[in-house]
């Protein structure tokens, strides 16, 4: 059995001394931002890129990872308490989390989160481990024209998935993509935009755009509210769910499980579409869905089984294809970089280490996860009543710090401000930022590989449709923009996002 | 003429003036190439092109659908934010941490809903030590700590 062998090296890696602390520092901030509000994994992870350079390539991905699927562990803390999403992807999780905390009942819904996300987290872990080395050997085959068409449906399909306007959604796929071609062109030395400006020549720093499309328009953005909290701190007393709910729980996390994991993997999928499937389909298969939006379990197992389970499996196409699904996979991509790895599906048999380690200390880190978030879940607690005018200074000196030091220029904290400004003006706009981030990374990668595929097929833009491989691809994107154009399933998706 | 959805009218003159900016720079600047042998301008400008006509279909709609006001915008939060960034970068190296995050930490408090100085100031002291401790001296960041001008008389 190949995959007992991957795996017992994963082990190997994943415990020693070093990369436990890692994986603990990881999920542990994870946690951290996921019970804080108005911080999110994509600003944490930029925040601390600069600060793996200096780290091993193997601890520094065990750590980032461990921040993306810690922080849906602590999102739904948050939902259930305050009634406030952590995270996004624990929207849902407030609807009924919310509820049952109000019929004093907020014990069992955070062991319910902590089981269902430790059990999803579990199986997906598995998931990676076997789908992923399948999937890596046919990337292998791929040309450019795969790749190019492969990107391609990526992008549609982050912008299927974006919330709101669709064709706002392939505009700013549009302007990050042309962000992305800032600096030197590799094919012929060209300076492209860069407007006599010497620190953009090698391109803009994507660390920089997330921070400040990500980061600081969320700061913005929540210093214009004022909101009064209601927390439900002190009423979080017996954790332990009862034999009636368990009885309820375990076919809601089986399915929010399975298909949380397979959300995961598409293109654009990841924590936030996988809880709302999640929660969507429960509600409709339900014994009890009249309960739902009044306090049902099952709206709290569903959604957080399947939010921890498509973080994880959105690593799958980053692992094997080189390419993100989502914005914290796109940073991901970003820190293998830093290290001197190429993303693709050589990671693998180059670097075993690296990619099952990683995957081990995914589970490992799961473990660790539940004893954080049940027995301790006081010292959470406590950080909710942690007013937030202390809290965004805190969190602007670290993102200022982690820009400044990436090249020790003042300027990387000026193009912070700028795309700052962007991303407030996007949201009052309501254009979404994400599919822009994705396509910031595509950007360069896209043109090389159409640059590519065009020079090897003499011109001839049919190459794309002869392939089959790129052509299912294309065909696939293209049939969810007609889906997506289509009014009564858009009406439907509407439907969708606003539940 | 008369704009009915203002989010969609604004959003689509936005995309519009970068994607027929950005295309424009190219042609005129970077070889076009063709489609075996593509130039740096190619790709840029059928981005450029697309970014602009789907800007147009966005502000043409807006006329003729009702969509939604624009949020109002909080200007005091958002530019000393911004300010206290862009301020931090350019101040860190005559005026060191010490100085930077003064002026960070402060700048940005008075951006939020309440501004108690006592708070703030014990905020700063807290978030200068961390920084030193964690940042110079643990990551070992080549951040000055003091002010240029006092870097004889303070010692970390």
């Amino acid at each position: 059995m190949e995959i007992i062998a991957n795996l017992a090296l994963g082990f190997g890696v994943a415990l020693s001394p070093f990369n436990l602390l890692m994986c603990l520092i990881g999920v542990v901030l994870g946690t951290l931002i996921g019970v804080l509000p108005g911080v999110g994994p994509v600003a944490t992870i930029a925040m601390l890129l600069p600060i793996t350079f200096n780290l091993d390539p193997v601890a520094a991905l065990i750590m980032l990872a461990g921040i993306y699927y810690g922080a849906q562990y602590g999102g739904s803390t948050t939902a259930i308490l305050v009634n406030l999403p952590g995270e996004s992807s624990s929207v849902v999780t407030c609807l009924d989390g919310y509820q049952m905390a109000r019929q004093g009942r907020a014990g069992p819904a955070l062991a319910t989160a902590a089981l269902g996300s430790f059990f999803a987290g579990c199986v997906a872990t598995l998931v990676v481990a076997m789908f992923a080395p399948p999937l890596a050997e046919v990337a292998l085959k791929f040309g450019p024209s795969e790749y190019f068409s492969l990107m391609v449906l990526g992008l549609v399909a982050a912008v299927v998935l974006a919330h709101g306007s669709l064709i706002k959604a392939i505009c700013m796929v549009l302007l990050g993509l042309m962000l992305g071609l800032v600096g030197t062109d590799v094919n012929s030395g060209v300076l492209r935009f860069a407007f006599g400006v010497p620190e953009i020549a090698d391109g803009i720093g994507f660390v920089t755009v997330a921070m400040g499309m990500f980061g600081l328009a969320e700061i913005i953005g929540n210093l214009e509210q004022k909101g009064a909290r209601e927390v439900f701190t002190s009423k979080v007393t017996h954790l332990w769910p009862t034999r009636e709910d368990f009885k309820r729980i375990w076919k809601p996390i089986l399915r929010g499980t399975f298909l949380g994991s397979a959300l995961g993997i598409l293109p654009g999928g990841g924590a936030l579409l996988s809880s709302f499937g999640a929660y969507t389909l429960e509600k409709k298969v339900s014994k009890y869905s009249h309960e739902f939006g009044k306090g049902a379990i099952e709206g709290v197992a569903a959604p957080e089984s399947a939010n921890n389970a498509g973080a994880q499996t959105s690593f799958i196409p980053l692992l094997t294809l080189g390419i993100p699904s989502n914005a914290v996979m796109a940073l991901m991509i970003g820190a293998m970089m830093i290290q001197g790895i190429a993303p693709g599906p050589q990671v693998m048999t180059e670097r075993p280490q690296l990619f099952w380690g990683m995957i081990v200390s995914m589970w490992i880190g799961n473990l660790m996860l539940v004893v954080l978030n049940l027995p301790l879940i006081g010292i959470w607690i406590k950080l909710l009543t942690v007013p937030y005018r202390w809290l965004y200074p805190s969190i602007l000196v670290f993102m200022c710090i982690g820009v400044y030091s990436l090249s020790n220029n003042p300027f990387d904290t000026l193009l912070m401000a700028m795309f700052g400004l962007l991303g407030y003006v996007c949201v009052k706009l309501e254009c979404e930022p994400a599919p822009m981030i994705l396509g910031f990374i595509l950007g360069p990668l896209m043109e090389e590989n159409l640059r590519r595929a065009m020079l090897l097929s003499r011109g001839d833009a049919l190459v794309f449709f002869q392939k089959p491989i790129s052509a299912s691809f294309l065909v696939v994107s293209i049939i969810l923009l007609a889906i997506i154009a289509f009014p009564n399933i858009r009406k439907t998706r509407e439907e969708a996002f606003q539940e | 003429m008369q704009i009915k959805s203002p989010k969609d009218f604004w959003a689509g003159a936005m995309f519009i003036a970068f994607g027929a900016g950005m295309a424009a720079i190219a042609i005129k600047d970077y070889q076009m190439g063709n489609a075996v042998r593509m130039g740096p301008a190619y790709f840029p400008t059928v981005l450029g092109g697309l970014l602009a006509i789907l800007g147009l279909v966005l502000l043409l709609r807006a006329l003729a659908l009702k969509g939604e006001k624009i949020g109002r915008f909080h200007f005091r939060p958002l530019l000393l934010i911004l300010a206290a960034c862009v301020a931090f970068g350019y101040l860190l190296k005559p005026l060191g941490l010490l100085g930077a995050l003064l002026v960070l930490v402060f700048v940005s408090a008075y951006g939020g809903h309440e501004f108690k100085r006592k708070e703030v100031l014990i905020l700063y002291a807290v978030l200068f030590v961390f920084s030193v401790l964690v940042f110079v001296k643990g990551l070992t960041l080549p951040f000055p700590i003091c002010p240029e001008a006092l870097e004889e008389y303070c010692r970390f």
